[in-house]
């Protein structure tokens, strides 16, 4: 057992787990935080996506050690003081989702995006969501979601 | 999915990293950023017994420039060669290359070292780093060893590197005209082929050449037919479209699987092998 303290969504989590147990698992199972979801378990659909100090990060692909004494955000800590998170508003306004499983991944690579870059165009958008997978929207209305954000 | 058992250490210095890879005999395995090493685990594919965390040792990432060349440590991730600034003034081609792999977060956790260590048949950085000609700098128990990427690249997931030894870096002089050129594999986006091509020029001519292909053997290598057919001409259209016509002539073996035949990439070698020196033309 290895001994790990991650900041989740501002509160200090402490915990015992196993090395090879995944953050996905630590944040859904230990920490009851079920907004981040498990997609493909391979690495490549961005269900998982958190942020981890910052940067968005497939947590399916990290065990929890790693991200010892890191910042970790999830879905959850988007929204501040009961108001919604622009993004996650502008999702709503837009119909940026149907079934809402990618939603959560695809709102973290949305913030990792607008972090780096505050007036994407519609190509840096689509790019910065190449690594998160829609199956119902088509992509078109998450594009818009995150042009509104992005306009304010 | 979950990995087999194993045990977790992290180290803080080179030194602490390959004693510890000593002490384990042979069970354990540095992890940097995971994102190769970690699916493989999941899958089973690769089971150590020990992993040595080496993706916080200070000083293990960056990049800067030293005696007028680039320097890039191993632990650098993908995303901060991306959006170098250092590296989009004097050597785009790197920071375009690293741009071109995976998606956001695959560049926001995976390293070069990791990268090179792993060798892909499919990576990116493995051609950009013949193409620049780099010298890749690895660390054991007796010391620093200096490999030429053309020597470090050796066979299917096989590279000059020790079991204790550890890559620290990789160092280059800067060349201004290259270009990187990849075919995406569309979900993943490993190269299904990627070449890296660097010209010297002076005058408007063509001192030499050197070009690095990945995707299509078993590891990248240096495309020399290519290379000798540049020198010495004129830096134009037509020598381009003249030299990448024999791109991936005289190649035994092309890889062949569910993302392409070997008939398609061998077919795809001289068309992004002319878009890789058309960029590096266009930079020159
Ligand atoms: C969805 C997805 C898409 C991807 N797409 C691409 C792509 O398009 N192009 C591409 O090139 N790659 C791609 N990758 C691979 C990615 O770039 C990996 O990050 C990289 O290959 C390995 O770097 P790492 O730091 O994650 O290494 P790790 O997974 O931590 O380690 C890989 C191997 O290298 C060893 N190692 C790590 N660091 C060192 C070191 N400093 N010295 C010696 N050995 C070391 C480890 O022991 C291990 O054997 C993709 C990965 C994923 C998950
Ligand atoms: S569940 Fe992590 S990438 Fe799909
Ligand atoms: S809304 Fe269903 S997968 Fe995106």
């Amino acid at each position: 057992m290895a001994q790990i303290s991650i900041t989740v969504n501002g509160k200090v989590r402490k915990a015992d787990v196993e090395p090879r147990l995944l953050l996905t698992h630590f944040l859904r199972e230990q920490l009851n935080l079920t907004g981040t979801h498990l997609g493909c378990d391979t690495s490549q659909c961005g269900a998982c996506t958190v942020l981890i100090d910052g940067r968005s990060a497939k947590s399916c692909t990290i065990f929890a050690v790693q991200a010892d004494g890191a910042a970790v955000t999830t879905i959850e800590g988007l929204a501040k003081d009961g108001q919604l998170h622009a993004l996650q508003t502008a999702f709503w306004e837009e119909h940026g989702l149907q079934c809402g499983y990618c939603t959560p991944g695809m709102i973290l690579s949305a913030v990792d995006l607008l972090q780096k870059n505050p007036k994407p165009s519609e190509q840096q958008i689509r790019e910065g969501i190449s690594g998160n997978y829609c199956r119902c929207t088509g992509y078109q209305h998450i594009v818009n979601a995150v042009q509104r954000a992005a306009r304010g | 999915m979950i990995s087999t058992a194993f045990e977790y250490q992290r180290a803080n210095s080179l030194d602490e990293a390959i004693k510890k890879l000593q002490e384990t005999g042979g069970r354990g395995k540095l992890l940097a950023g995971g994102h190769s090493l970690v699916p493989l685990m999941k899958l089973r594919m690769s089971e150590p017994g020990i992993l040595i965390d080496i993706a916080r040792i200070p000083g293990l990432a960056g990049i800067r420039e030293k005696d007028g060349k680039i320097e890039i440590f191993a632990a650098t991730v993908h995303h901060d060669v991306a959006s170098s600034a250092l590296l989009a003034e004097k050597c785009p081609v790197v920071a375009e290359t690293a741009g071109e792999i995976g998606d956001p977060q695959v560049r926001n956790r995976g390293t070069l070292g990791g990268s090179l260590a792993h060798s892909d048949p499919s990576a990116d950085y493995p051609a950009v780093m013949l193409a620049v000609d780099a010298e890749i700098h690895l660390k054991g128990p007796k010391g620093w060893r200096i490999v030429k990427a053309s020597d470090f690249f050796q066979d299917l997931f096989t590279v000059d590197l020790a079991a204790d030894e550890i890559i620290g870096g990789v160092q280059f002089a800067a060349v201004k005209s290259a270009g990187y050129a990849k075919l995406h594999q569309r979900a993943s986006g490993y190269a299904i082929v990627g070449v890296a091509a660097a010209l010297d020029v002076k005058g408007g001519v063509i001192t030499s050449a050197r070009l690095g292909l990945t995707g299509a053997g078993s590891h990248a290598t240096r495309m020399t037919n290519v290379e000798k057919a540049l020198a010495g001409q004129p830096l134009s259209a037509k020598t381009i479209e003249a030299a990448a016509k024999i791109a991936g002539e005289g190649i035994k073996h092309v890889n062949a699987d569910i993302h392409a035949s070997e008939e398609y990439r061998r077919a795809m070698i001289p068309v992004f092998t002319k878009r890789a020196l058309e960029k590096a033309m266009a930079r020159s």
